[in-house]
């Protein structure tokens, strides 16, 4: 390890010197930028660097050099040495450090045993439930796959042995994802800069945070997301450069590859949606500057509006559905998550009860039923062993609608009263009916009455109650087929129902708000006195056994691919707003992410335990924290002196221009991936932050950078460029020590816990609120 | 030779003295009818009664300002508080002045028109258009309703209008030697709107980002020297930022010195803060010994206020043997946490090394790392933790009191005393002042309070656990002594005599200003408000087109009654021109990027401004209800359609003078313009019934006025 260390440092030296020495076609460059700055810019077309570049020149001075610039950077990886060393060092050591012992813990960590067994589903085409779309878990299955995981592991909670199981094909395809984020970010800051020091600062930040090490080497969705959101950050980048050569096939290419990038991020995750929002106010401001530019007709500026619709909205939707429609073909199988989706839904699923289904037509009485509503992710109207608690309506038995299949979903279905004969060909149930619902087993009735239901205060309560199937006349309700005249039968799955309460006139209603936890958190079920059809009202009999009729086929439902979609995103933003901090779990805060104040266990907990923490190294990410507050302040002064009018070198406006334009960008994006976190109401996690710190880590490149290059302000010429290197140096230094000291957390640790003595992180618990 | 007499001018703006006179009378006049408990007036009622009680309380609605101006008017009519404010309708005695109950926030609702009209003409514009603002908001029933009782709502719309006004007067005056005065009374209205309401903060900023728009373009203007350009941001920067912050703190200084006593919400504050107010805690806990020794009697309260604050309890029942789901207890002695003051919170601090009960002479203090022994008082039980799950948090270990089975469950009684606000390692356990924790010797884990209610063989109680894992600074796990004496009987018997005993002494025990405020702002941030539906409780969205009403007041025999409705002719005016000015704006902004300059400099500056402070005002009043989780009311909407009443008018003098070129379109803008007027009026008069609760409607002409299905009019059948 020491000598790794010394080895990237003489590197890192000499590679300075050689830049210091060969530095005459830098200074060249510089020196005629500034004086085109003046002119026009006659001068530079006669440079080499930017005649190859084919630049049109513009009105703008001050632009056509930044593109000249640019050009001259872009063609970097081709001409610049310097620049490819680094970029194959960058990329070098962020393999290394995220392969680094990949295949360890071999057993289960954390959230492996979610997004592992969803790949493990797509293996065995098994349909499932997620609240996240499904790209990612794709990508892993697809990844597992072609490494020859063969889909059997259970992957049943964190800490089990994956024994000869696969399965570092998964985790290596998210290692590899990760571990190309420290070289986008390397590239997005040379694109924005225009520094090799600002672009090497941000990736060692990156290559060297614990954080980021961790959650890359396991089997989770967080790598792969972040490798699309700073894709599309990097080709919209690269796409803005291209910007006085439209139409050309890299403006192209870049366009494209934006939008790929942006259907891929929202199809890992949601988050996806701030980098849509972040690209989206990029290409809005890029269109506003278009449209201003007189020497563009309308036509050319209508082509460039159908240009960016086609390639960042139009393409990533038609991508985004694509992922869908493989979603759908690829899961065919019935399994866990079938419950979530209506009955329609439910009979593509091969193995599913629906599928291809056979039963009764027309409900009759004596039938076994489910009941479920209609509303998406309505649920099965459900009841069991608990009466609602003290001082919620009556204290009687509780009825909820419930997800998942269950035997305590079924009901039996009465006459209005039990004396008639159940022998012989049952009777069908009609339009107007009047009914009980008996509770399979608990065999209490569907009941209602005039006490306030727990949650929704307007409606009425619905209990179970009676013994035996004996209760009162308030267990009568009424059959109403939606659109249907007395004495139409209801037809099983195909019929809307209703169920008008016979005494108060009320409708059997799902609210969809969660019970708190003595309801075991399942839906409420209440009657409502609003009479309006709406789907929370209306229910359909799906399952429907009675051993005395005939079951006929019912290839009806089979549902157009469109509603599908709807539906199942209905489905997946219920499910993550349904996402409720539970009331006795420590919840992680948004302003306890930046500050490092808690990380997150991911396997292990015992002092046997072979221990890893996901914590970011605390020395960048306070760093990173350091260096937005100097950003700011640094932005202001060079706001106020550009307004103020000071008298500037060029090289400090190209400073402020960088900072101001380039580091608002990147600001901006690590407003939209940590802001809209303190508007939600879901549960939140420590690892929700790492989008954001990877924009803090590129602006904490440019701005330490610029900070460095601004010496020029305290000393005089040549101790300030000492005092730069010097600067840089010791940066090096201790991001690369304070790896060293806090690795353990990344590649494991094992032996007593930190505040006791004889462990490699004795003295390193530097808050309370770490817990190795 | 005196050439001229003494001459005093008078200039009078008798639009102003119209609208003004207008808006008092729609608002002032019979504001004592009806003579009962209107709405909200039962909630704010209760404040009004404490403060003229001078009775403590905690509401986290909003900061104080706003009940204190209520307040002020009760004072002022000798209302003495007693009125129980029970429910809506309940009519109010011949002692309470009514009258002077709604005075204040009815003239601040009258003021709004005349300010109104003001602010137009600061905006520029003509007096006609600050005529027509001042009659849309003269003639808007939504905002005469809220303006004619004990509410709040036309309070803070008045101190916004009067910010801005008073701002737009400072800007637009850039050399008169006054114009500083006007800043700050811009600072001090936009403080006492926050003070009204935290809804009144994104006025606040939307002033503050105006202000810094303007500061930004004299900092750019280089014919001014660097010194002036530093010493006027100083100013602004005092008179916008630092003077609100100031009067801020000072509504709660004025809160706090007028509320001395003690009441209901004390007990959601810390002891220290107890302490402080008259009566209550203070009447209890005074002159009590301030070091906590060996043989105190002490009672201990947890620090968390989650669930419900309460105190360290034990009482002579013991842990079921089985609990519901299978799983074993110690079956010894509960310990629990105990809402109400009771016998059975004192505890006795027993030095492990003795025998003794009582606090020897001098008495030994306890000090930060002394290990003791708790002993419950009444029944002499010791407190105790052993590797035994606790009843409903399993991942924690139980407390009990210990009862010696001969089962081989040692007493493991002994617990560490850690203060954590201590100042120096060597800090004596004081009462009522340290925070303490209580870590367990044999197993290190900590007393906490769980927060969860135990079944019915624990009465309900709030559950004690010991727990090795917790965030360090979570209050739960912090304890303070409350009650404490000096124990002096060594017997059970004569002990339990001592123990029923009240305590009390004399010495005042004081804590800052500072720390008040901060408590007390804290505790209103964080209080967490119920999530109750209300019948009349509506979505932000429902509120642009008016959906809903709310039923403020029904008589209690005939079918007179007072609605919150807006005017539906202005609202509809309102909506159209907030929809007619974006898309023009965005018009102008297409065009002038193409390079058309359509409107000279002077009036896209004029018509920017509106846009600022009138849409500008429209959105930060109105898209933040849609983050909020709180029950929201259709009043809420009120002060972002004032902005938009200010824009109508406005909107159509610039159509006037810069869109239409020909007479004949102009006559007939005008023509349109009146005849809206004249709706609006017509509108108001039709909706006055409902707005004044008189006179009387019958049911056929109730009927007559839904004019929405969803509107919730009641009718009484006779």
């Amino acid at each position: 390890m020491l000598s790794v260390r010394w080895a990237l440092i003489s590197m890192e030296e000499s590679m300075k010197q050689w830049s210091t020495t060969d530095d005459t076609p830098k200074v060249r460059q510089r020196n005629i930028r500034s004086t085109g700055e003046r002119k026009a810019s006659t001068t530079l077309l006669k440079d080499k660097n930017c005649q190859t570049t084919g630049l049109v020149s513009k009105d703008d001075p001050r632009s056509s050099n930044g593109t000249c610039g640019r050009s001259a950077a872009g063609g970097r990886v081709g001409g610049d040495p310097a620049g490819v060393l680094l970029l194959m060092l960058v990329m070098g050591m962020s393999f290394s450090t995220r392969f680094y012992k990949i295949s360890e813990p071999p057993h289960v960590c954390w959230d492996e045993t979610h997004f592992g067994k969803m790949g493990s589903y797509y293996i065995n085409r098994t349909f499932f439930f997620d609240v996240h779309p499904p790209l990612g878990k794709m990508l892993i299955g697809l990844a597992g796959y072609s490494t020859g995981y063969d889909g059997t592991f259970p992957f049943s909670k964190p800490g089990d042995k994956y024994e000869h199981h696969n399965y570092w094909g998964m985790r290596g395809f998210c290692a590899m994802m990760g571990s190309f984020l420290p070289v986008f970010c390397y590239l997005i800051v040379m694109e924005l800069s225009l520094s090799h020091t600002a672009a090497f600062i941000t990736a060692t930040l990156l290559i060297f945070d614990t954080g980021c090490i961790t959650i890359s080497q396991y089997i989770l969705l967080d790598p792969i997301l972040m490798f699309f959101i700073t894709a599309a950050v990097l080709s919209m980048v690269k796409f803005n450069q291209q910007m006085y050569r439209p139409f050309t096939a890299p403006w192209w290419l870049w366009l494209v590859l934006t939008g790929v990038n942006l259907a891929g991020a929202l199809g890992v995750k949601f988050v996806g949606l701030f980098v849509i929002l972040l690209v989206g106010l990029n290409t809005v401001w890029d269109l506003w500057r278009l449209f201003g530019d007189l020497s563009l007709s309308l036509g050319e500026i209508t082509k460039h509006f159908l240009a960016r619709v086609f390639g960042l909205i139009l393409l990533p939707f038609l991508l985004y559905i694509t992922i869908f429609a493989v979603h759908f073909v690829v899961l065919n199988k019935s399994g866990p998550g079938d419950g979530f989706f209506s009955s329609a839904f439910q009979s593509r699923l091969i193995g599913n009860n629906l599928h291809n289904a056979s039963m009764p037509e027309y409900l009759a009485y004596g039938s076994t039923i489910t009941v479920k509503n209609l509303r998406i992710a309505g649920g099965y109207l459900h009841s069991h062993w608990h009466l609602y608690p003290e001082g919620v309506g009556e204290k009687q038995q509780q009825v909820t609608a419930y997800l998942h299949k269950d035997y305590n979903n079924l009901w039996l279905v009465h006459n209005q009263d039990d004396t008639k004969s159940q022998s012989g060909t049952p009777n069908l149930v009609r339009h107007g009916d009047i009914i009980r619902l008996e509770h399979k087993e608990t065999r209490r009735n569907l009941h209602s009455h005039l006490h306030e239901a727990p949650l929704t205060k307007k409606h009425f309560q619905v209990t179970g109650y009676g013994i035996n199937g004996t209760g009162d006349a308030n267990d009568l309700w009424q059959v109403e087929v939606c659109g249907g005249r007395k004495g139409d039968p209801v037809k099983v799955l195909r019929s809307k129902v209703r169920f008008r309460h016979r005494a108060t006139g009320c409708m059997l209603f799902s609210s969809g708000k969660t019970l708190p936890k003595w309801g075991w958190e399942q839906v409420e079920v209440t009657c409502s006195p609003y009479l309006k059809e709406t789907p929370s009202s209306q229910w359909n009999i799906e399952d429907h056994i009675n051993p005395k009729l005939p079951n006929i086929s019912l290839s009806v439902l089979k549902p157009h691919f469109l509603e599908i979609l709807l539906e199942s995103h209905i489905v997946m933003i219920r499910g993550n707003s349904g996402l409720k901090p539970k009331d006795n779990e420590i919840n992680s805060k948004p302003w306890h992410w930046p500050i490092n104040y808690q990380g997150l266990r991911f396997s292990g907990v015992n002092d046997t335990d072979y221990r890893i923490y996901l914590l970011g190294n605390p020395v960048v990410w306070w760093m990173n924290l350091a260096c937005l507050g100097l950003y700011l302040v640094m932005v202001a002064v060079a706001s106020i002196a550009l307004q103020r009018g000071f008298l500037m070198g060029h090289k400090r406006r190209e400073h402020c221009r960088v900072l101001r334009k380039d580091g608002g960008l990147l600001l901006l994006g690590w407003l939209l991936h940590y802001a809209p976190f303190y508007a939600m109401g879901r549960v939140l996690y420590y690892h929700h932050y790492f989008p954001a710190m990877l924009f803090n880590s590129m602006l904490t490149g440019i701005t330490l950078d610029i900070l460095l290059k601004s010496s020029d302000l305290l000393l005089h010429p040549p101790y300030c460029d000492w005092l730069q290197k010097v600067g840089q140096m010791v940066l090096l230094f201790i991001i690369l020590y304070s790896f060293y000291l806090f690795h353990p957390l990344s590649y494991g640790m094992t032996g007593p816990l930190a505040h006791e003595p004889g462990n490699a992180m004795t003295g390193l618990k530097w808050m309370d609120t770490w817990e190795f | 030779m005196l050439q001229l007499p003494p001459v005093v001018t008078f200039r009078v703006d008798l639009f102003l003295v119209l609208v003004t006179l207008l808006s008092l009378w729609t608002r002032l006049s019979n504001l004592g009818y009806p003579n009962a408990v209107v709405f909200d007036e039962v909630y704010y009622g209760q404040f009004v009664s404490l403060y003229m009680k001078r009775v403590f309380f905690i509401d986290d609605s909003g900061p104080p300002l706003g009940h204190m101006i209520l307040a002020l008017g009760a004072y002022m009519g000798g209302f003495d508080g007693n009125f129980v404010w029970n429910r809506i309708g309940a009519e109010y005695p011949s002692s309470v002045n009514v009258w002077s109950l709604r005075f204040l926030p009815a003239l601040s609702g009258a003021l709004c028109v005349p300010l109104v009209y003001l602010l137009t003409l600061e905006l520029k514009f003509s007096h006609l258009s600050a005529l027509g603002a001042s009659l849309l908001l003269l003639l808007e029933n939504s905002l005469i309703v809220q303006s004619r009782f004990m509410l709040l709502e036309s309070i803070l719309i008045f101190f916004v209008l009067l910010a801005f006004f008073s701002y737009l007067r400072f800007h637009n005056s850039p050399d008169s030697g006054s114009r500083f005065l006007w800043l700050l009374l811009s600072g001090a209205s936009c403080a006492a709107a926050v003070g009204v309401k935290y809804v009144g903060l994104f006025s606040y900023l939307l002033l503050l980002g105006v202000a810094f728009l303007h500061t930004w373009n004299l900092i750019g203007d280089r014919t001014i020297s660097h010194l002036s350009v530093c010493v006027e941001c100083v100013c602004r920067g005092v008179c916008v930022l630092v003077v609100p912050v100031l009067l801020y703190v000072f509504w709660f200084y004025v809160h706090l010195s007028l509320l001395n006593r003690s009441g209901p919400h004390d007990q959601l504050m810390s002891s220290a803060f107890q302490a402080s107010l008259e009566g209550g805690l203070s009447r209890i806990t005074r002159g009590q010994p301030l070091e906590v020794a060996y043989g105190s009697q002490v009672t201990l309260r947890s620090s968390s206020s989650q669930p419900i604050p309460c105190w360290l309890h034990s009482h002579k029942a013991n842990y079921p043997i089985r609990y519901e789901n299978g799983r074993g207890s110690s079956h010894q002695q509960q310990v629990t946490c105990y809402p109400f003051k009771d016998v059975n919170n004192w505890w006795i601090v027993k030095d492990p090394g003795r025998q003794e009960l009582v606090v020897s002479s001098p008495p030994r203090p306890v000090r930060h790392g002394d290990v003791v022994q708790l002993v419950h008082g009444m029944t002499s039980r010791f407190l105790n933790s052993h590797d035994v799950a606790a009843p409903m948090s399993p991942h924690a270990q139980e407390v009990s009191g210990y009862i010696d089975f001969n089962v081989s469950m040692a007493a493991q009684n002994l617990w560490r005393v850690v203060i954590s606000n201590r100042e120096a390692e060597s800090d004596s356990w004081k009462t009522i002042l340290s925070e303490v924790r209580l870590v367990h010797v044999n197993t290190t884990a900590v007393l906490r309070l769980s927060g969860v209610s135990l079944p019915d063989w624990g009465f309900r109680q709030l559950e004690v656990v010991a727990d090795k894992m917790f965030k360090s600074h979570s209050s739960s796990v912090e304890w303070t002594v409350e009650e404490h004496r000096y124990g002096t009987s060594q017997e059970q018997k004569e002990r339990e005599v001592e123990l029923h005993t009240p305590t009390h002494i004399d010495v005042d025990r004081k804590i800052s200003f500072w720390a008040k405020f901060f408590e007390l702002q804290l505790k209103m941030l964080t209080m967490k408000q119920e999530d109750s539906e209300h019948k009349y409780s509506s979505s932000p969205l429902e509120w642009i087109t008016m959906e809903t009403n709310i039923a403020y007041w029904l008589h209690s025999s005939t079918n007179a009654q007072i609605h919150l409705i807006g005017n539906p002719v202005s609202w509809g005016v309102a909506n159209l021109s907030l929809l007619a000015y974006q898309l023009l704006a965005a018009f102008y902004l297409m065009r002038r990027r193409r390079g058309f300059k359509d409107l000279p400099d002077g009036v896209w500056c004029q018509f920017v401004c509106l846009g600022c402070v009138c849409v500008g005002g429209w959105l930060v009043n109105f898209v933040p209800f849609f983050l909020m989780e709180k029950t929201l009311f259709l009043y809420h909407y009120l002060p972002a359609l004032c902005y938009l009443h200010l824009l109508s008018p406005a909107l159509l003098e610039h159509a006037h003078s810069h869109l239409l070129s020909s007479a004949t379109h102009r006559h007939a803008l005008r023509f349109c313009a009146s005849a809206v007027l004249l709706s609006i009026f017509l509108s108001y008069r039709t909706f006055g019934p409902l707005t004044y609760g008189n006179p009387e409607l019958t049911a056929n002409q109730l009927q007559g006025l839904k004019w929405r299905a969803s509107w919730d009019i009641l009718y009484r059948h006779r």
